[in-house]
């Protein structure tokens, strides 16, 4: 038996993708549940906006590399980032304005807004795959490990690898830094006690003098923030697809609604639970066990529960059991 | 409802479509100006008609008037109309005839929000606090409108409600019924209103609680600012009443001083059980 060499591969394979996987699906959650909370209904164009945001960023990284431009050893992406944020922020803000403001008018009912934002969902997603088609495309640059497996065998001596891939780390401390600007922003700030105010009691925020078009088009330059930089992120460790975004979608809600909806600290806990339960499930359990046990007892499969192909089973699996048995979520969010 | 397509046709499912807190206010038309009207009683809904949004008139000619330092109270049976009164008093829904003045200029014309800007403070009967926010939340948001420096005010109403300042870090969903009336009347004496209307304070309190929120509002009526009220409780309601007003059908039955009309044999007999 051997637990270090037991515990570096679970690192390597299972806890340092989850935690950055979970991070990314974190920051796309807290967009959706910002929306859910302000704006009372769910977002389905969410996956389409970080796809419309990501593209965006990478078109500039791609002219921000044909300039020369660099970061050194981090991805040029970054830099790219606050022109993609602009960008998508220009963008909620219009259809905003171009639909979804007609239909606040109308007083429409919630629901009416999700199939609304289905709608908006379509019209991004042709957008995306017109800009910059449906392949996948790369524009990580700068240096790819923090630890590669063979500096850390050379390190340890150990016979498990353990890599960092410099992207999980930016994606975490980027997470991070957005978490705490943006529940500092929500309890501290004016405006930000005005948005959780008007998403409390609409009718009471309207008397007591907050102006709801504003708060909305501060729900959404969030929103737009939010998602970019969640789909630059997923984009940068793994790779750009329009797609991949689209199905994104599933474990975003799942996460929001596992966390409990309208619920920002639920919206990072959910993203988390999705994300370690989607990686522990699909990954094949062979080697860690091999170490764990006695010889004789050693797998000969790959004790993989379920192949990656049906990741998304998973989401779906836990959303379900979320809504059957505990809908309000982990943090007491507003469905009920 | 089936005719409505902007209605959510009885859909109830909540993972997707977020039922609290949404605006349940008819659409009120904005802007309008006020306009100098000198004279006549400090806050005025004079001959009122009308009701909400296309609907049938619900007041009919009703007049309602508090003066500076008084107590007015409005009551009557169920239906009468009492919190529509204090509704078309603070722009809540289109009046077809009369008109509304406040320390001298006609606001007929003005949204509630900017009523609230002109100096009008309003309790709602429900869902008058922010029950996710603390307390300190609460009375930070009455005071949005306000751009000076606010902690005087605060403090104040700290000392009008001793229990709201050890209580100012909770969140004010987790009072009681009576410290969550508190907590409204006191974010509405945030912005420093010129009058404060209250639709129903007590309503849902315990006769205890009862008696010590009447105490509460005649000591912020003692402070000078002018109190209308609705109230269900109409005989303890009319003991601290300067004025009050028995509202029938939408209109005016009685009118007098809180101890005429307690005196009053026939609004004894039909509102106060004899």
């Amino acid at each position: 038996m051997d637990f270090l060499n037991a515990f570096v591969s679970l690192s390597n394979y299972v806890l340092i993708p989850g935690v950055a996987y979970g991070s990314q699906l974190a920051l796309g959650a807290l967009g959706v549940t910002l929306v859910y909370g302000i704006l009372r209904f769910s977002n389905f164009a969410h996956g389409d906006t970080m796809a419309f945001g990501a593209m965006v960023t990478v078109l500039v990284t791609w002219w921000l590399q044909s300039l020369g431009v660099s970061l050194g050893p981090l991805p040029t992406a970054l830099l790219a980032l606050p022109v993609g944020i602009l960008g998508t922020i220009v963008l909620l803000l219009v259809t905003d304005r171009a639909v979804y403001q007609f239909y606040r008018e109308k007083k429409a009912k919630p629901v009416i807004l999700v199939i609304v934002s289905m709608g908006v969902m379509f019209i991004m997603n042709g957008i995306v795959r017109f800009v910059i088609g449906p392949d996948d495309q790369r524009f990580l640059d700068g240096e790819r490990f923090v630890v590669s497996a063979r500096t850390f065998k050379e390190m340890t001596g150990l016979d498990e690898g353990l890599a960092i891939k410099s992207t999980q780390v930016i994606t975490v401390i980027t997470a991070v830094v957005v978490v705490a600007l943006l529940f500092w922003f929500l309890n501290r700030t004016r405006a930000g006690k005005s948005m959780r105010a008007y998403s409390d009691n609409e009718d009471l925020a309207l008397l007591s003098g907050v102006n709801p078009e504003r708060v909305v088009m501060l729900t959404w330059i969030i929103v737009a923030a939010l998602a970019t930089t969640a789909g630059v992120l997923y984009g940068l460790d793994k790779s750009f697809k329009p797609f991949t975004y689209f199905q994104l979608l599933l474990p975003i809600f799942a996460s929001a609604i596992v966390g409990g909806l309208g619920s920002p600290l639920g919206a990072i806990a959910g993203g988390f639970v999705i994300a370690f339960s989607e990686v522990t499930i699909t990954y094949a359990w062979k080697k860690v066990l091999g170490y764990m046990m006695p010889e004789s007892l050693a797998p000969d499969g790959l004790v993989q529960l379920l192949s990656t192909d049906y990741k998304f089973a998973v989401s779906f699996v836990i959303l379900l059991i979320v809504l059957l048995f505990k809908p309000t979520g982990l943090f007491k969010g507003q469905s009920v | 409802m089936s005719s409505d397509p902007y209605g959510d046709r009885g859909n109830k499912d909540a993972s997707i479509a977020n039922p609290r807190g949404g605006s349940t206010s008819h659409p009120v038309k904005k802007g309008g100006h006020a306009s100098a009207a000198p004279g006549g009683p400090f806050l005025i809904g004079e001959g009122m008609t009308g009701g909400y949004g296309s609907g049938p008139d619900i007041l009919h000619d009703c007049t309602i008037a508090v003066e500076k330092g008084e107590i007015a109270v409005i009551v009557g049976p169920n239906g009468a109309g009492k919190s529509t009164a204090m509704k078309a008093v603070f722009g809540m829904l289109d009046l077809r005839a009369g008109h509304v003045r406040l320390d001298g200029e006609d606001i007929t014309a003005l949204s509630p929000q900017d009523r609230v800007r002109k100096g009008m403070g309003f309790v709602p009967q429900t869902n008058n606090i922010f029950a996710s926010m603390t307390v300190e939340e609460n009375l930070e948001m009455g005071a949005f409108i306000r751009t000076d420096d606010f902690r005087g005010t605060m403090e104040q109403i700290y000392d009008l409600f001793p229990i709201l300042r050890d209580k100012r870090y909770q969140a004010a969903g987790e009072l009681s019924g009576g410290q969550r009336q508190q907590v409204a009347v006191g974010r509405a004496l945030m912005t420093q209103p010129k009058v404060l209307m209250l639709d129903e304070p007590t309503a849902g309190v315990s006769p205890i609680v009862m008696d010590e929120l009447f105490d509460r509002i005649i000591e912020v009526a003692r402070t000078g600012i002018p109190i209308l009220m609705v109230e269900q409780n109409a005989r303890q309601a009319l003991e601290i009443a300067d004025k009050g007003y028995v509202l029938v059908q939408g209109a005016n039955a009685y009118t007098g001083t809180g101890k005429d009309l307690l005196a009053d044999d026939e609004v004894r007999k039909s509102f106060l059980g004899g």
